[in-house]
């Protein structure tokens, strides 16, 4: 009797309206909302020395992870994390965080060196962080409202070559004195 | 004539109440419901997620969370103001008017004193509060009837410490009181426990504050498991390299049995150590509301649940989220409790909305300190595999090295993770 019902049950599909029966593939959501215990609600960033995700380009995170996830660009976590997602998750994720409202932060600045770094920008940086780097050409990231501690840590890996710079970038960066470097970093800050 | 509950019992005789009259003695109704309703019990690093993104992902379900505290300490970090990094808990304390703010969360606080699942209600000390989905997240308790000798006492003598709060303060101060030369006891139990690389780190933490304190003092480790549970050789590359004189971890030493007066703990019941601080870290369990209200499974200590919507597999349209679930190969940390909550929110809104529900994926991060300026960390990303858990091969994994990019990076992540809580 029991089995009969069973044998019912299974062939008009009546058992699989259980609560599991079905799930679809993460959705960008669901595969977004795990990195923001790091980057923030819909990455947003509170933390000074953590980069928002919000309001950047698609391009910009989805090569930021391919070079993570290679070993191309240093990081001290995301290699480890990068690899736990294709491609698809990866474009996936790359254009949910893409379409959130860039996160305007309120930064300690020097009111100086905005001046002087707006003066630099357009002609030495203009060309790929462009509207005052609230975006970016191709796969070139939106600096503006970007934290301060961040980008100068960034910077130093440059610097270094421990992270390497576009060489269209770095025949810009390499003449700059370390103080106008600086006084870019707090302009890009200061935009919002 | 209003009667309470207490003086109404004692009327009527012990708590029997008349036949067939259940409502009987019973607080009123708190907030009637009128729609879709999602009550989540503890604001801590679950329960606070799941209600602010419940609200996120669909303003039209109500949302209340119950919290007995009205502010929440947390764990994560408490080690640094142990070692004294850290100068007060100020930057690790939380409180939800935000979330009430921002999200229209409904927050009470209150102790949650039972579940009565069949009738989608929960008990609170203020009244009952009835529900269409419950989430509950109240994190751990111990099994201190594990330990002969152990009573109500015990805590204040020999503080855990492993939940944050007024157990983080006592445990600083008897480090700051105990004499330069005195020896510090810690007790590791069996996991699996909340935040396995827990332990370690605060090993690490204490050392440094005895190095820096009490040069002639020592922490003695009594792990009750045959090696280091997490980060293993990253902990011993650490401590080799500053701490070798100040922690002699012992493993395979299983503490079962505690002496207030002597202030000493027996290993297996023989070996008696002397200790002038003592961090008893008990052997856990989920939190009491879990084990009381018939969440457990047979282990009687932890809490069955579908990996794929953290439902209850023991009672209907409750979730169970945070370190008192059985989560597969996600650890008791916080990072994955805020990942799970989130799981659980996008599922929770999916089934009250009668749509198709969404796999799983997950991340854990845990940092752990080892020196002011050095941290380590282990990754890891997850996801579902036969309705079970399981870490995505090639990813996560330990950090190479003590590096001091990780500790500023690990400031950043405290700081985002308890925003992310509160606002
Ligand atoms: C020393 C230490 C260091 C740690 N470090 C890290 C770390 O670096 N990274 C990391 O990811 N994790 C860390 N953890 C682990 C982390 O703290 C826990 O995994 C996390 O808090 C679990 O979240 P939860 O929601 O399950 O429980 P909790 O965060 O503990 O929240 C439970 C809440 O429920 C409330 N509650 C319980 N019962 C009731 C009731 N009956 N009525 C009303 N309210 C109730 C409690 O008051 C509490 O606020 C650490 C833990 C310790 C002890
Ligand atoms: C444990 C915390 C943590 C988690 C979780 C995490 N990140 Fe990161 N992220 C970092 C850190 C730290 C950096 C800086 C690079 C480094 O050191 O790894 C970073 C950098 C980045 C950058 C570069 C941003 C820029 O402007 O250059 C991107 C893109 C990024 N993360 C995406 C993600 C995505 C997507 C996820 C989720 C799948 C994620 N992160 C999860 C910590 C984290
Ligand atoms: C030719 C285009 C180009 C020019 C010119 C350029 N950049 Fe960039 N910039 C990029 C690209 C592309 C990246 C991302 C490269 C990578 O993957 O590391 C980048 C990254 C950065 C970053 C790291 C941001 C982050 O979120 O990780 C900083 C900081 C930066 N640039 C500063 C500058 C400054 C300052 C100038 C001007 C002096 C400049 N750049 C000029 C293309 C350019």
């Amino acid at each position: 009797m029991t089995i009969k019902w069973r044998g019912w049950a299974l062939a008009t599909g009546v058992l699989a309206i259980s609560a599991v029966a079905q799930a679809a593939p993460p959705t960008p959501a669901m595969l977004s909302n795990a990195c923001a215990g790091c980057h923030g609600t819909n990455g947003g960033s509170a933390g000074l020395t953590m980069p928002s995700l919000a309001g950047q380009s698609k391009e910009a995170i989805e090569v930021a992870m391919k070079k993570f996830k290679s070993g191309e660009r240093p990081g001290s976590i995301m290699g480890r994390i990068a690899k736990g997602y294709d491609e698809g998750q990866t474009s996936a994720i790359a254009e949910y965080f893409s379409k959130q409202k860039l996160h305007v932060t309120k930064q300690a600045l020097d009111k100086a060196k905005i001046a002087k770094g707006a003066s630099l920008q357009e002609s030495n940086c203009g060309r790929c962080h462009i509207e005052d780097g609230r975006e970016g050409k191709d796969d070139t990231p939106a600096m503006a409202s970007q934290w301060l501690p961040y980008m100068q840590m960034q910077m130093a890996d440059y610097l270094s070559g421990a992270r390497k710079m576009p060489e269209k970038m770095k025949e810009k960066v390499d003449p700059m004195s370390k103080e106008d470097l600086e006084a870019l970093l707090h302009f890009y800050a200061s935009v919002n | 004539m209003t009667l309470d509950r207490r003086s109404f019992l004692k009327l009527v005789g012990a708590g029997v109440g008349a036949a067939g009259l259940p409502l009987i003695g019973r607080a009123a109704e708190m907030m009637p419901k009128s729609g879709k309703r999602v009550v989540v019990v503890g604001g801590g690093y679950g329960g606070t997620i799941a209600a602010k993104y419940i609200r996120m992902m669909d303003s039209s379900i109500e949302v209340v969370l119950i919290e007995r505290g009205d502010h929440f300490v947390s764990c994560p970090f408490s080690n640094l103001y142990i070692g004294g990094i850290l100068k007060d808990l100020s930057s690790l304390t939380i409180t939800y008017d935000k979330l009430a703010s921002n999200h229209g969360v409904k927050v009470v606080q209150a102790e949650v004193t039972g579940i009565n699942a069949a009738a989608h209600t929960v008990m609170t000390s203020k009244g009952d509060i009835k529900y269409d989905r419950l989430v509950v997240s109240p994190g751990i308790d111990f099994r201190t009837e594990e330990y002969a000798g152990y009573n109500a006492s015990t805590a204040e003598l020999m503080p855990h410490s492993w939940k944050a709060g007024p157990q983080t303060l006592l445990l600083r101060k008897q480090l700051e009181q105990m004499k330069n030369g005195g020896n510090v006891v810690m007790s590791i139990p069996l996991g699996p426990f909340r935040c396995p690389p827990g332990p370690y780190e605060r090993t690490s933490m204490i050392a440094m504050y005895l190095q820096k304190h009490k040069p002639k003092s020592k922490i003695i480790v009594l792990d009750a498991n045959p090696d280091i549970v997490s980060k293993g050789k990253l902990f011993k590359q650490g401590w080799a390299k500053y701490y070798k004189d100040v922690i002699d971890y012992r493993p395979a030493k299983k503490v079962t049995a505690v002496d207030n007066n002597k202030m000493s703990v027996l290993v297996e019941g023989i070996e008696e150590i002397h200790g002038d601080v003592i961090n008893l870290i008990p052997s856990q369990r989920a939190a009491d509301l879990a084990v009381k209200s018939g969440l457990v499974g047979e282990d009687k200590k932890w809490c069955p649940i579908n990996m794929g919507t953290f439902e209850s597999t023991i009672h209907k349209d409750i979730h169970v989220i945070g370190d008192s679930s059985i989560a597969g190969a996600m650890p008791k940390s916080g990072y994955s409790a805020n990942s799970e909550a989130k799981v659980c929110a996008t599922n929770v809104v999916a089934l009250m909305n009668n749509r198709d529900i969404v796999e799983l994926s997950g991340i854990n991060t845990c940092y752990s300190f080892i020196t002011e300026k050095e941290a380590v960390s282990v990754a890891a990303v997850y996801k579902l595999d036969n309705g079970k858990i399981v870490g995505v091969k090639g990813a996560g994994g330990v950090s190479p090295d003590l590096s001091t990019t990780e500790a500023i990076y690990a400031h950043s992540w405290v700081k985002n993770i308890l925003t992310e809580m509160s606002t």
